[in-house]
């Protein structure tokens, strides 16, 4: 070999290990500007812990934030021993819905899909925060794709999902010290998607729904409602539709017709737990924690105890306890439940506050 | 499509893949079909305008070739035939006939961009002429459509037509490649005016990959994202700041506001002419510079002979020395000489010829009176310096300061400032306002209130302070190696290594500090809306 061809091999080395090293920076810089979703807003860490949760679940959970903090997973496997997961998401739209179905049903085969029908209300694309929250944390698959391209707000494009740091860099000048202790690795955020709190803030004057011109859903939400029964239809998952109990944002009666009326249609279990309120025991001065929107522990574990008991009584869902791997995980998710109750209480007591912050 | 889109990038991708996979022979065929892609992408309905001006041009550039053929051959035929007074007369005839062609078709193109552009001006001024004396009449607006970069294509179209007419350029024969001329897609968006002798030099190919000039260009590209995306767009919520809020930015304030946008319009027009030069050169094909480093001149004279180099050269070309020799100008000067004398007269002439070459200046750049202002503002004040041309000679044959660095220095910052504040009216784009923060910069300067809270208060955090004092100081000492030669050639004279370092720094750099994506107010180039 001749000292020019010799040159050029080195180039050609020296030139594929300079772009090994500039696309591991590149990494590194978008591991560190990614949002971790660790501090107050957590909403953006649940999607991902699924893949690291056990698969042989009866109940798969998918919605918003009326399913991941108003019904306790470990409550249900507790007083049930039904192995249940949310995949849940701030503002999760009917389609994401639809997308994490699609996915779920490639990991596992629940005996039912409980949906949330609440973000029916929404036809179109909300906001961008919303979405990464959902979508950053999901699988690249054929599934997220979709649901991005179905999601886009205007000025989101597929290239920034694919590549983060495209969308995130601008954080590079707001970094926090979560940026770099959580740069490799996430603490959980809930407890096989539900997300605790046990505080308490009672419901005062809680503001009426403002009448509608038209309170018919959208094209796009029907459509993909229709998807998702054909979808739990061909892998022989019973879906069921919810709507969860809170006193606001409002769930008009129109709205409820119509969802009525389609369950009754295809011969789907749908249940309004708004009007359940009094027989699941919720009371609104000691079961929710930001004045009726969402439910605490309390009203999230009385939650568990109904539907939990609906689900096996009605939907064949059978205790699971006896399955030594099942036992062995949710024994995990059970002791890690009470610490984390146990710690917000503790900091509710010292600080007044869950996340234990010095006033 | 803008160029810092993903789709532009994309866009470029596969152009540049294709462009060097097919046979060259077809390359230029090609671009035809990318650059008529990528206006389509903006509007189907702009490839109609911008048809029309190529199809034109080109009959009317092979026509007035043919003719002027024939008539040559028909004046040698007859030549021997004819007395002295018959051939002049003959050759008088046979040039007004091209001549005709010539008018028709500059009319025909000058025609669509002044209605498409200046219509609305127009019928706005007449209302506001017709309310002055008391009318009510009123004429109503037209929704006109104004195609992207339609100042930009219809000037180069037109200065082939005057080269044609002229005999500098012989007629493209296929209308194809004339009319890839015209839409060439690096240019379309903000120039430069490319010439046709020029670019067709190297428009056409064919061309082989060459890695000097993908490399090259690349790299040209990737500054001029830096300028764009780090520089430009960062400064912009500032400049914004300033000028929507006149009342609480004034004084000190219209001053930082001159100097932000001074800065914003040097980096996102010389960032948008490096990514057309650069698309270009990974292409092969050679587009003429349109900026030399022109916050370094050190006057007004030389600041247009380095800024926008293309427009200046075109309105020199094509309107100033047609102008300055035509019939009535020559007689204006005769009798201006005559009556006013021979130091005056024999101004008068080329100030008239000045005076309208920078009002068609001001009124390219924009169909309102700012622009007009803007304009005659640069008018009067190279009048004024070329009339203290001789008191400057004085001052500096008694005092020697010609040549020192320091009166140098002193002669760019003077050049810089005058520019800025002329730059005002483009900035405030209202004339009364301009010259109200102007006068406040002299009458309303606080310096103590140029404290950290108030530049905060800009929309701009102390980062974005910070990178852009880094990215200017960047700016400047690439300006300052530039004097010696072109920046990549020196790199690319550097140790691999060092090559490898510096542009994968300019990438991260652009990738991590460049205000895009969602969160930054995406901005359009300003040179696209002309």
């Amino acid at each position: 070999m001749n000292k020019k061809s010799k040159q050029k091999k080195g180039k050609v080395i020296f030139t594929a290990c300079f772009l090994i090293c500039l696309l591991l920076v590149l990494w590194c810089l978008q591991r560190l500007v990614e949002p971790k979703y660790m501090g107050s807003v957590v909403e953006g860490a649940m999607i991902p812990e699924y893949y690291s949760a056990e698969k042989n679940n009866e109940v798969v959970f998918i919605g918003d934030c009326e399913l991941y903090e108003n019904i306790s997973t470990v409550e249900l496997w507790k007083k049930y021993g039904i192995s249940s997961y949310t995949r849940g998401s701030a503002q999760q739209l009917i389609w994401q819905s639809y997308y994490l179905a699609e996915e779920t049903l490639k990991y596992e085969h629940p005996k039912a899909i409980v949906f949330n029908v609440l973000s029916m209300k929404y036809s179109k694309p909300q906001r961008e925060a919303y979405n990464r929250m959902t979508l950053d944390g999901m699988r690249w698959s054929p599934s997220k794709v979709k649901s991005i391209l179905a999601s886009e707000t205007d000025g989101e494009h597929l290239i920034e999902y694919v590549f983060p740091l495209l969308r995130y860099h601008s954080r590079i000048s707001s970094l926090t010290s979560d940026d770099f202790k959580y740069f490799s690795h996430r603490k959980k955020v809930t407890f096989n998607g539900y997300y605790m709190r046990v505080d308490t803030r009672a419901a005062k004057n809680v503001p009426k729904g403002i009448p509608l011109t038209d309170y018919s859903f959208g094209k796009s939400d029907w459509k993909y409602l229709d998807k998702l029964r054909t979808l739990c239809e061909k892998n022989g998952t019973e879906l069921i539709l919810v709507k969860a109990p809170t006193l606001y944002p409002a769930w008009y009666d129109e709205w409820d017709e119509q969802i009525q009326n389609y369950a009754d249609k295809y011969g789907l279990s749908y249940y309004n737990f708004l009007k359940d309120q009094d027989e699941i025991g919720l009371d609104y001065s000691t079961d929710t924690y930001d004045r009726g929107l969402h439910l605490n522990l309390s009203g999230a574990e009385k939650m568990a105890d109904y539907f939990g008991n609906i689900l096996q009584t009605d939907h064949g869902c059978v205790s699971q306890k006896g399955d030594k791997k099942l036992d062995r995980y949710w024994d995990k998710v059970t002791s890690r439940y009470e610490a984390e109750k146990e710690r917000q209480y503790r900091n509710l007591k010292k600080y007044g506050n869950i996340r234990g912050e010095k006033k | 499509m803008l160029f810092t889109s993903y789709e532009f990038l994309l866009f470029l991708l596969i152009v540049f893949v294709i462009y060097y996979l097919i046979p060259s022979k077809w390359q230029w065929a090609f671009l035809l079909v990318a650059s008529y892609v990528f206006y389509a992408i903006a509007s189907p309905l702009y490839l109609i305008f911008i048809s029309v001006t190529g199809v034109t041009v080109y009959l009317a550039a092979v026509l007035m070739e043919d003719k002027s053929n024939k008539n040559a051959q028909y004046f040698k035929s007859v030549k021997a035939s004819l007395t002295r007074e018959e051939r002049k007369a003959l050759k008088s005839r046979q040039k007004r006939k091209v001549r005709n062609i010539f008018l028709a078709s500059l009319l025909l193109n000058l025609g669509i961009l002044a209605v498409l552009k200046y219509a609305n001006f127009t019928i706005v001024n007449i209302n506001a002429m017709l309310r002055t004396f008391g009318s009510n009449a009123r004429l109503g607006r037209v929704d006109l459509i104004l195609p992207m970069g339609i100042s930009f294509y219809t000037f180069q179209a037109v200065s082939y037509l005057i080269d044609v007419y002229n005999g500098r350029v012989k007629a493209q024969r296929n209308p194809f490649r004339l009319m890839l001329f015209v839409s060439f897609f690096p240019q379309l968006v903000q120039g430069p005016i490319s010439r046709y002798g020029d670019l067709s030099q190297t428009l056409y190919g064919p061309h082989k990959a060459d890695k000097k000039n993908i490399t090259f260009g690349l790299q040209r590209i990737l500054w001029g994202f830096f300028k764009k995306l780090v520089i430009a767009d960062r400064i912009l919520p500032g400049v914004k700041a300033i000028i929507a809020h006149p009342g609480k930015y004034d004084g000190e304030f219209a001053f930082i506001g001159m100097l932000f946008y001074a800065l914003e319009l040097y980096a996102d027009f010389t960032g948008g002419i490096d990514i057309t030069i650069g698309t270009a050169e990974v292409l092969g094909i050679r587009v003429q510079e349109n900026f030399i480093r022109p916050y370094f001149s050190k006057s007004i004279k030389e600041y247009w002979k380095r800024w926008h180099i293309s427009m200046g050269n075109w309105f020199t070309d094509y309107v100033f020395y047609p102008l300055s020799v035509s019939h009535a100008l020559q007689k204006l000067g005769r009798w201006s000489r005559k009556h006013l004398g021979n130091a005056v007269g024999k101004r008068v002439p080329v100030y008239l010829a000045s005076f309208l070459v920078w009002l068609a200046t001001g009124i390219w750049h924009g169909a309102a009176w700012n622009f007009v202002a803007w304009g005659l503002g640069n008018f009067v004040i190279i009048m004024i310096s070329q009339e203290l041309e001789p008191l400057y000679l004085k001052f500096h044959e008694s005092t020697h300061v010609e040549g020192k660095s320091w009166w140098k220095a002193i002669q760019i910052l003077r050049t810089f400032l005058i520019m800025s504040c002329l730059r005002m009216f483009d900035c405030y784009r209202d004339v009364p306002l301009t010259f109200k923060m102007f006068g406040s910069m002299f009458t309303d300067f606080h310096i103590t209130d140029l404290n950290a809270s108030n530049f905060l208060s800009l929309g701009l955090g102390g980062f974005d302070y910070l990178v852009l004092a880094i990215a200017v100081i960047l700016l400047f000492s690439v300006s300052m190696i530039q004097r010696s030669g072109s920046v990549r050639e020196k790199i690319a004279a550097r140790p691999y290594p060092v090559q490898c370092l510096i542009w994968a720094g300019l990438f991260l750099a652009v990738i991590l500090l460049g205000a895009y994506s969602v969160g930054y107010d995406a901005s359009q180039f300003i040179y696209n809306q002309f």
